[in-house]
């Protein structure tokens, strides 16, 4: 009882069966989490719009065309108007993201998310649990290792894109920045890659949450989750 | 499995945990749904906002002394792969023999101006990376006179805010002050050692490192200083692209 933001748990007696509830997720997460939804879908569909106009990472002449991106996942029409949906969302994008990563520290809330030392040794019996079906490891916190491991890299993903866009939008004011990290056409490439990364990281989470279910899904909106796992009631109540 | 009770202290969450888990409280988020479901209605608007904003703030923090990065001769684009890139036609037959760059607005010496007499401004010859809207970037050599040059012996009113140009082609832009002055901005007359040949814009050309392609005009046949923008800001920037478009 702590924290009020997060972390709250209250069982229930409910006829016959005890029902725990937990506070998962606070209103702050819930909220950027969406927002951030939001925004890279259109970040990443208006990119790929920008992409489809020279959608190769060499040079110019000759043009050797990688991908032809169907046009269903692309945002703006032309070019023109995907940099609009893009430069305006990239807005939207770093606010959300400089707000989250505030109050993760203000709060406290870094301590549930974050991958830290501590969290190697709970890595690999995860993996087993969920690529070769061994028994699932008793869950404590909020987050277990796999989880908090594909979170903050993600977390990672989401400055490192935000860094390698300010780097496309003023490569010559940052011309230094953008000659460390290999030139301007590398740096093009490497902010495709924070993309690829992000589409990897979005279809193993929507499939998680899927198997997951409805009450998980439904803790990202409300913040509770109904937990009728015993297992970890014995714990700080 | 043992039966718990709640302590009281607790009895206010878990008013508020049954509450908020029932489904009808889903019904709070219809207006997060329809502002996303309206989003393609305003949309319009909203991101032409985006664009100008992004363009205000690049513009705020426009630093005039931060030089295009220099490269040297052997790192330089070949000549035959540096594109001819036009929205039209590669060749708009200016007649090189008669042509005269008229300059009005606000200067002191309006007029129509020779390319010798552009020349005779002190040349400058810059190795520079030259990148496109659509993602490719060429390194070229350019030479010509600065603008900023070109501006003083016109006598543009320093405080004047904008410079617009026409092409022979109807292209035409308009820029800040600010960039017009920046040291790397040159009146270019020369690519590769030679006078600019029609594809690059003869006989005379902007080339400025600190913008996109679009804003280095080739072709020039006017020149007008000013303090208002006209309608018109240029053939791209009306259908939708970044006006600044500084990098
Ligand atoms: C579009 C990109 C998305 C990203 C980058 C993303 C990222 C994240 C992150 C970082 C968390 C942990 C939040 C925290 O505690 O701070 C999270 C949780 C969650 N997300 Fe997403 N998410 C995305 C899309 C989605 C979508 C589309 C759904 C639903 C279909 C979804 C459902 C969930 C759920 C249910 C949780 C809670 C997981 C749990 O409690 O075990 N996410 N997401
Ligand atoms: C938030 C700050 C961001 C900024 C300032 C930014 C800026 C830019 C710019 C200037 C370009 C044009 C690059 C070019 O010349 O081709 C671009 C392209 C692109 N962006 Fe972003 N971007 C940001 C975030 C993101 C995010 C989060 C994603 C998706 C995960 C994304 C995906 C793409 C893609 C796929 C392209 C096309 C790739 C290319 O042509 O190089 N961007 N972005």
């Amino acid at each position: 009882m702590k924290n009020l933001f997060f972390g709250q748990k209250v069982k229930i007696v409910d006829k016959e069966k005890t029902i725990l509830y937990i506070y998962e997720h606070p209103l702050f997460v819930r909220l950027t989490h969406w927002l951030n939804a939001l925004s890279l879908a259109i970040l990443i569909m208006s990119g790929l719009e920008i992409f489809s106009a020279f959608p190769s990472f060499a040079e110019k002449i000759p043009q050797v065309d990688l991908i032809n991106i169907p046009s269903v996942l692309r945002l703006g029409g032309w070019l023109g108007g995907a940099i609009q949906w893009h430069f305006t969302f990239m807005w939207v994008f770093i606010i959300t993201g400089i707000f989250y990563l505030f109050l993760c520290f203000f709060t406290g809330y870094w301590k549930t998310i974050f991958f830290l030392p501590k969290d190697i040794k709970g890595l690999l019996p995860m993996i087993k649990h969920y690529f070769f079906f061994k028994p699932k490891p008793p869950q404590i916190e909020t987050y277990n290792a796999l989880q908090k491991f594909a979170y903050t890299i993600v977390i990672i993903l989401g400055v490192f894109s935000v860094i390698t866009g300010i780097l496309l939008y003023k490569p010559i004011q940052f011309s230094f920045i953008v000659y460390l990290l290999g030139g301007f056409k590398l740096v093009r490439l490497w902010h495709f890659l924070t993309m690829c990364g992000f589409l990897f990281f979005i279809t193993g989470h929507i499939i998680m949450v899927i198997l997951h279910g409805w009450g998980n899904f439904l803790s990202i909106i409300i913040g509770w989750k109904k937990n009728i796992d015993n297992t970890n009631i014995s714990k700080n109540s | 499995m043992e039966k718990l009770q709640p302590q009281e202290h607790v009895k206010e969450i878990q008013k508020l945990a049954m509450s908020k888990i029932k489904r009808r409280e889903l019904l709070k988020l219809l207006p997060i749904g329809a502002a996303s479901i309206s989003l393609p209605l305003f949309n319009e608007s909203l991101i032409k906002q985006g664009l100008s904003f992004s363009d205000w703030v690049s513009e705020t923090l426009y630093n005039p002394n931060q030089l295009a990065e220099v490269f040297t001769d052997s790192q330089v684009t070949e000549f035959k792969k540096f594109p001819y890139n036009t929205y039209d036609k590669d060749d708009p037959e200016v007649d090189l023999e008669n042509w005269r760059l008229s300059v009005e607005g606000l200067v002191e010496k309006a007029g129509d101006y020779k390319l010798e007499q552009i020349q005779a401004l002190p040349k400058y010859t810059q190795n520079v990376r030259h990148i496109c809207i659509e993602g490719w970037d060429v390194i070229g050599n350019f030479a010509g006179a600065k603008l900023a040059d070109f501006l003083k012996m016109i006598g543009a009113d320093s405080k004047a805010r904008f410079v617009e140009v026409i092409c022979a082609d109807y292209y035409y832009s308009s820029y800040d002050m600010a960039s017009c002055l920046h040291p790397q901005t040159l009146l270019c007359y020369e690519m590769y050692g030679k006078p600019l040949d029609r594809g690059h814009g003869a006989p005379l050309r902007i080339h400025m490192p600190t913008k996109l392609g679009y804003k280095s005009c080739k072709y020039l046949i006017s020149l007008r200083v000013s303090n208002i923008l006209s309608k018109d800001k240029g053939f791209w920037e009306d259908q939708g692209y970044s006006w600044f478009a500084g990098i």
